[in-house]
């Protein structure tokens, strides 16, 4: 499958050192064109940095980065000519308004004036800001600060939008918006995009691939049932049952259960592990046992699980990362 | 000759190749125009205008008061305007000296730092500009405000001085007040470099702001205190060994002083705007003997300054240049 699409971003041991820290270790990565990748980890594995390697803006201790075929570390005005950016917390000058914002990233970019206003109305109005487009950045709220953010790296027509933790800070409904507008920007314009974060669920719901980070190491890549296959034990399946009344009698009805080997409770949700899968039997279980059936969910193809499951497994040699990831994602559950 | 071009061109090809057609540096210019707007529309920057209309106007009116006691037997009327201070205002030069770090802190004291805390240089330097347009535009664009800035206030200055006595400059006091505003121009860019340096150095804008002011202080002040008492200490000029320690301990002092662009500028204007100054530094009684009482042509004042030029457009360059290599070479994630 790898083969017949082009690869338009490539790293070969790309690897940076702060000192005596090592902020990304010997990355190898290929993004296809056209596609959603998400560069997942928790905080410090060295995301940020593999963005700001990518577009030039720091130099690799060792290693070299590519993109469209152009050096990022040398051929730097090129590969910013076809690559935006899109920093955390992307910030704008606070006394001009989002209109004269964007006009000056037209004027960095030499975008004639003609085109780069009519290009910033269309913008505007994409990303929802085409009345506050006259107001000043100051007054904007986070989420829209974040949508001229997206009208800002589209200003130069990028081939490549790298986007660095963008859905951080931004409620459900603007987050919703925003996936979408990603979404249509990979899809319907094919242009490659890069998104790095540690907020898993969002990110699976548009990401094609994704890479696991920690620690400066890419320890997983691939697509999310790729990843779910392969951090599967013994093909066992974990299933999320929510039943009314929730009482210490359902824990032994499930234990009784034909190939169910573990079960935990967590208030009303009770997780329920087994060798094949039993939700029917489950099911039917709870009818007969008079018991209501609010939920039941199979767990272990979203992310947070491939992540848990990942690390369980590649935790106990490095105790330290295990921990930070396990914490990592208790947080975002 | 031209053999001689060509054959320098196939020594270094790349250089040629890209020389034939001259690409326009988009980014510096864009950042310029931004930075000339962003400063003309700011508060700080017009509050400094205000204080600096504001003081020479003092000066002019305090200048215009006791000029008619000073102007007995001068020729170089006009120029007693800007060196003239009242009963108890001083004169314009030296309302300059005290204002022109301002005016240089103002415009540069947040340059970079601002930037980087607002989470808009990252996002600047990745579009297709160099990464030192971005400094390199900064203070191009405070140094056109500043010598826009001085020539205006030259100007106005010079028209409402002239309304007021009357008598025109001649053309050698015009020279010398170009001359003079030369200077003052130089003189805060040196300022707008040291604070832009700050503000590289520095995360918060304020640190930087208090770094300057601390520089201003140090040089307006202490410098000139601290080279008397280090004079003193290295040529002791009391008991017998004191008559042969005058020469050097005058020397010591003098050169420590010069250090501090404030009291070159001093130096340098007074100069330039008092023909009646022949010489500055040393002069024994011997080198006065026989000497005719006159004024010093505008060749020869400008002679004399000259070294002062070259040391405050040095002074100016050092700090830039610290600046910019400080600057390129940061890593763009300073946290």
């Amino acid at each position: 499958m790898a083969g017949e699409k082009e690869i338009i971003i490539r790293t070969e041991g790309l690897t940076k050192k702060y000192g005596e820290k090592t902020a990304v270790d010997h990355l190898n990565l290929s993004i296809f064109q056209g596609e959603i990748f998400g560069l997942l980890g928790p905080n410090g594995a060295g995301k940020t940095t593999i963005t700001l390697m990518l577009t030039g803006l720091t130099e690799p201790t060792e290693g070299v980065a590519y993109i469209g075929g152009k050096d990022c570390t040398r051929d730097t005005m090129e590969v910013k000519k076809t690559v935006g950016y899109m920093p955390d917390n992307v910030g704008f000058y606070p006394d001009m308004s989002g209109r004269a914002n964007l006009r000056f990233t037209a004027a960095l970019n030499g975008l004639d004036k003609k085109m780069a206003e009519e290009r910033i109305e269309e913008l505007l109005y994409r990303v929802g800001l085409a009345e506050a487009g006259d107001q000043k950045v100051g007054t904007y709220s986070r989420g829209m600060r974040q949508r001229l953010g997206v009208a800002d790296v589209l200003m130069k027509d990028p081939k490549v939008i790298i986007m660095d933790e963008p859905t951080l800070g931004i409620d459900p409904e603007g987050m919703r918006e925003l996936m979408l507008l990603i979404r249509e920007l990979a899809q319907k314009e094919k242009r490659t995009i890069l998104i790095s974060s540690h907020q898993l669920y969002q990110v699976q719901q548009i990401c094609d691939r994704v890479g696991l980070f920690v620690d400066g190491r890419l320890v997983a890549c691939g697509t999310i049932e790729d990843l779910a296959e392969q951090t599967r034990e013994d093909s066992r399946c974990l299933t999320e049952v929510c039943v009314e009344p929730a009482d210490a009698r359902f824990m032994e009805i499930l234990r009784g259960l034909d190939g169910v080997y573990s079960v935990g409770r967590e208030g009303r949700r009770y997780m329920v592990g087994f060798g094949s899968d039993i939700s029917n039997k489950v099911a039917e279980a709870i009818l007969h046992e008079g018991y209501t059936l609010i939920s039941i969910r199979p767990c272990g193809n979203d992310l947070d699980e491939i992540y848990r499951r990942y690390f369980e497994k590649a935790g106990h040699d490095d105790g330290s990362s295990g921990r930070k990831v396990k914490r990592f994602i208790s947080r975002n559950r | 000759m031209e053999a001689a071009v060509e054959k320098l061109k196939d020594l270094f090809p790349v250089t040629a190749r890209s020389g034939g057609k001259k690409e326009k540096n988009i980014g510096l210019w864009a950042l310029y125009q931004k930075e000339m707007a962003d400063h003309i529309h700011s508060k700080r920057f017009l509050l400094i205008l205000g204080l600096v209309v504001v003081t020479s106007f003092a000066s002019l009116y305090g200048a215009l008061d006791s000029i008619s006691s000073a102007a007995e037997g001068t020729d170089f009327l006009f120029l007693k305007l800007f060196t003239t201070s009242g009963n108890s205002i001083p004169s314009f030069v030296s309302f300059i000296a005290m204002l022109g770090p301002f005016v240089g802190l103002v415009l540069g004291f947040d340059a970079i730092n601002s930037e980087r805390n607002g989470g808009t240089l990252n996002r600047l330097l990745s579009q297709p500009i160099y990464r030192d347009s971005v400094i390199n535009g900064k203070f191009l664009a405070g140094a056109v405000i500043i010598f826009t800035m001085v020539f205006a206030m030259g100007g106005i200055f010079s028209a409402v001085g002239l309304l007021t006595i009357g008598i025109p400059p001649e053309a050698e006091e015009v020279g010398r007040i170009i001359v003079f505003l030369l200077f003052t121009g130089v003189y805060m860019c040196f300022w707008l470099g040291l604070s832009i340096l700050f503000s590289v150095l520095c995360r918060h804008s304020a640190t930087s702001a208090l770094a300057v002011i601390a520089c201003w202080l140090f040089f307006t002040i202490f410098i000139s205190l601290l080279a008397g008492i280090l004079a003193a200490a290295l040529f002791p000029v009391e008991g017998w060994e004191g008559l042969f320690n005058v020469m050097s301990n005058y020397k010591c002092e003098l050169y420590l002083n010069r250090l501090s662009p404030y009291y070159l500028y001093g130096e340098a204007v007074t100069t330039i705007l008092n023909p009646g100054v022949r010489s500055i530094g040393l002069v024994t009684t011997a080198q006065l003997e026989g000497a005719v009482a006159g004024y010093l042509p505008f060749g020869q004042s400008l002679l004399l300054v000259w070294p002062h030029l070259t040391g405050m457009c040095a002074m100016t360059l050092a700090t830039f240049v610290l600046s910019y290599l400080k600057f390129v070479r940061q890593e763009i994630r300073s946290s």
